[in-house]
């Protein structure tokens, strides 16, 4: 973490528990330098996780209020807090796995009351914490702990999913692109209404290393290549769009 | 710590009320001011009635998409500031036991009513049943405590409810009303009285929210947004809330913590009531809907004289353990009725040194007098 965010590291703090070449240590900077650049105000802040690497994110690093929820649960957690008490801006950050699997169900739901929460999906494609676990958001083929030979289903395009459900605000970026991440979560905090953005983050520990990505930099590159704009998806053939994820906003 | 008097939100006076209704007053009387709930029969009626007085009161009723949100945005709530409270029936609270334990282990005062039904499963979904006892105490996994509170009356479903508030904000830990469908749904006499005693939990600016010094003691809880910057965790935590999830040291304490501020107060929190005990050689111990059977029984059957007397349990958990101790040393024997396979006998076998009988129904019916008076024949 470099100086100049350290005023929002919660004190007694020091090094973040993620692995070599994991995406959410990003992520994180790049949540405190949109919360910096807004000027934010940390004592009315609350950050709401659920359980997994991602949710970590938050708890214990930031310095304003956070709570460490249950699986699956942030956003109901969440939901209370802020209807009781709406002067507080209440971000929850949490994994793939935990916003949309476990906590499915939720995250529709909240989405439909387009209930002021703002919401940062860290997407590692995969259940990082438990070991390596195909996701719902793990991509057909991939493999994982779970399918050696590679996922037979489909996964969930999560920002489609959350737009459909009401979702006022919906951005997908990748750590690879922090500027135009950073902007996009300007944009969530200053929103009323539900926003969502997915961040995709990599996991060469457990993701990488079962694909052939096992180094660090490599996940990187990947994501690179794949992530393009939606104008930049347009000419493209099915085949070759089929292996890009389309980054951008898509709502409003 | 100490409790203060409020003038009642719904005027003094006395209704024809169901004890849902009656519940939902005692809630709103407390200071409930956030709701959260799922339809359920036969739970329902506090919810609709919450949605309605919550309104009024200017407070928060939101309507979630399942029990498990239910229960989890009101600990969000609590957490913001709010006395929260939601309402179920056996389904629902199975589904509710992870975050009861979230609320347990992170100390955050709640109020769960369980209007209970005919269970297993489904069961019987406008049945009677008393199936949950062991549940609200052994529900989630691990140790820790709860308390769970049993009414047998309309006037007991406000009374209790607005008790649970305040033991939950003393104790800081999530309390339970286990109530059933025949409370529930049954209509006579409340009187609410014109001033209500109110608990608030207790606030101190940078103390630390998860640990006293005190043996027994309950630390004090700030709320979000206060500038406290709280670090709220269900892993094992230690008193300031940094997550300590390999030092065997700070989990038993907590532990042993988060159990002994409720089983050392354990005589401050239960409740009991005796009847006809003084001279009395077989006793009933008994709880909700069924004491009411239960004591007709008793008063029929000392009309012809016979030494029999009742113990009621206004308290399930923490369990009454002195009364019903001492009751065991007094009599020869107990006898326990219940609308389950025996789930508080096995819990009064521990704690009574003379013999013990169960005496149960699991039929979704109220236990009625012919029954009760048949079994002791019986025996
Ligand atoms: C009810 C419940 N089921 C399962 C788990 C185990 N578990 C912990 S973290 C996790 C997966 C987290 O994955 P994700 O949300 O994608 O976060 P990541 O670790 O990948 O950042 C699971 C399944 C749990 N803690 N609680
Ligand atoms: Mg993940």
């Amino acid at each position: 973490m470099v100086r100049a965010m350290e005023k929002y590291i919660r004190t007694g703090v020091k090094a973040t528990p993620f692995c070599p070449g994991c995406g959410h240590g990003i992520l994180m900077n790049s949540i405190l330098r949109a919360l910096d650049e807004l000027n934010m105000d940390m004592k009315k802040m609350l950050f709401v996780s659920g359980i997994g690497c991602a949710a970590w994110i938050p708890s214990p690093h930031f310095n304003g209020d956070t709570l460490h929820t249950l699986h699956g649960r942030a956003l109901a957690f969440a939901t209370g807090a802020k209807l009781y008490n709406p002067d507080l801006c209440v971000m929850v950050i949490s994994g793939d796995g935990d916003l949309s699997s476990i906590g499915g169900n939720h995250l529709i739901h909240a989405a439909r009351r387009n209930l002021d929460l703002k919401v940062v999906c860290a997407n590692n494609m995969i259940y990082g914490m438990t070991g390596g676990q195909v996701a719902s958001t793990t991509p057909k083929g991939f493999k994982s702990s779970t399918t050696g030979e590679g996922n037979p289903h489909r996964p969930f395009d999560l920002c489609k999913l959350v737009a459909a459900a009401g979702a006022t605000y919906v951005a997908r970026y990748s750590v690879t692109q922090p500027l135009a991440l950073i902007q996009a979560l300007k944009k969530a905090i200053r929103h009323v209404g539900f926003s969502f953005i997915e961040v995709l983050s990599p996991c060469p520990t457990q993701f990488g290393r079962r694909n052939l990505m096992d180094r660090p930099e490599e996940m990187i590159q990947d994501l690179l290549r794949r992530c393009i704009s939606e104008e930049e998806a347009e000419g493209l053939a099915e085949k070759e769009l089929s292996e890009k994820i389309i980054t951008g906003e898509f709502e409003p | 710590m100490i409790s203060r008097w409020i003038k009642s939100p719904f005027p003094k006076g006395v209704y024809y009320f169901s004890g849902n209704e009656a519940a939902a007053e005692g809630a709103i009387a407390a200071g409930c001011r956030f709701y959260a709930g799922y339809p359920i029969t036969p739970s329902s009626e506090i919810m609709e009635r919450m949605a309605v007085r919550l309104k009024e009161v200017g407070g928060i009723f939101i309507q979630m998409e399942d029990e498990i949100a239910s229960i989890s945005a009101i600990i969000g709530a609590s957490w913001a500031g709010a006395k929260a409270m939601t309402a179920t029936s056996g389904p629902g609270f199975s589904l509710m036991q992870e975050s009861i334990g979230y609320a347990a282990f992170t100390e955050t005062p709640c109020v769960i009513i369980d209007v209970q039904r005919a269970g297993p499963c489904t069961g019987q979904a406008t049945r009677v049943g008393s199936g949950d006892i062991m549940q609200a105490k052994w529900g989630s996994h691990g140790d820790y405590q709860v308390i769970a509170l049993s009414p047998w009356s309309v006037q007991e479903m406000y009374d209790l409810t607005l008790r649970g508030f305040n033991l939950s904000e003393r104790y800081r830990v999530p309390t339970l009303v286990m109530s059933d469908e025949a409370i529930g749904h049954l209509r006579e006499n409340l009187s609410i009285h014109s001033k209500v005693e109110i608990w608030d939990r207790k606030k101190k600016r940078g103390r630390p929210p998860f640990g006293t010094e005190e043996e027994g003691g309950v630390p004090p809880m700030p709320a979000f947004g206060e500038g406290e910057r709280l670090l709220v965790t269900g892993s094992t935590h230690d008193a300031f809330g940094f997550r300590k999830t390999d030092d065997p040291e700070v989990h038993s304490r907590l532990v042993d913590r988060i159990n002994q501020k409720i089983l050392r107060n354990r005589t401050e929190i239960t409740e009991t009531e005796d009847y006809y005990l003084e001279d009395s050689e077989r006793a009933m111990i008994a709880y909700g809907f069924t004491a009411r059977t239960s004591l007709y029984v008793v008063h029929q059957l000392r009309k012809e004289g016979r030494k029999i007397g009742m113990l009621r349990l206004k308290t399930l958990w923490p369990f009454p353990e002195e009364a019903v101790t001492t009751l065991g040393k007094r009599v020869k024997k107990v006898i326990v009725p219940e609308m389950n396979l025996g789930q508080v006998a096995g819990e009064v076998k521990k704690f009574c040194a003379c013999e013990v009988i169960s005496l149960h129904q699991t039929n979704g019916e109220v236990i009625g007098p012919e029954t009760i008076m048949e079994m002791l024949k019986k025996i």
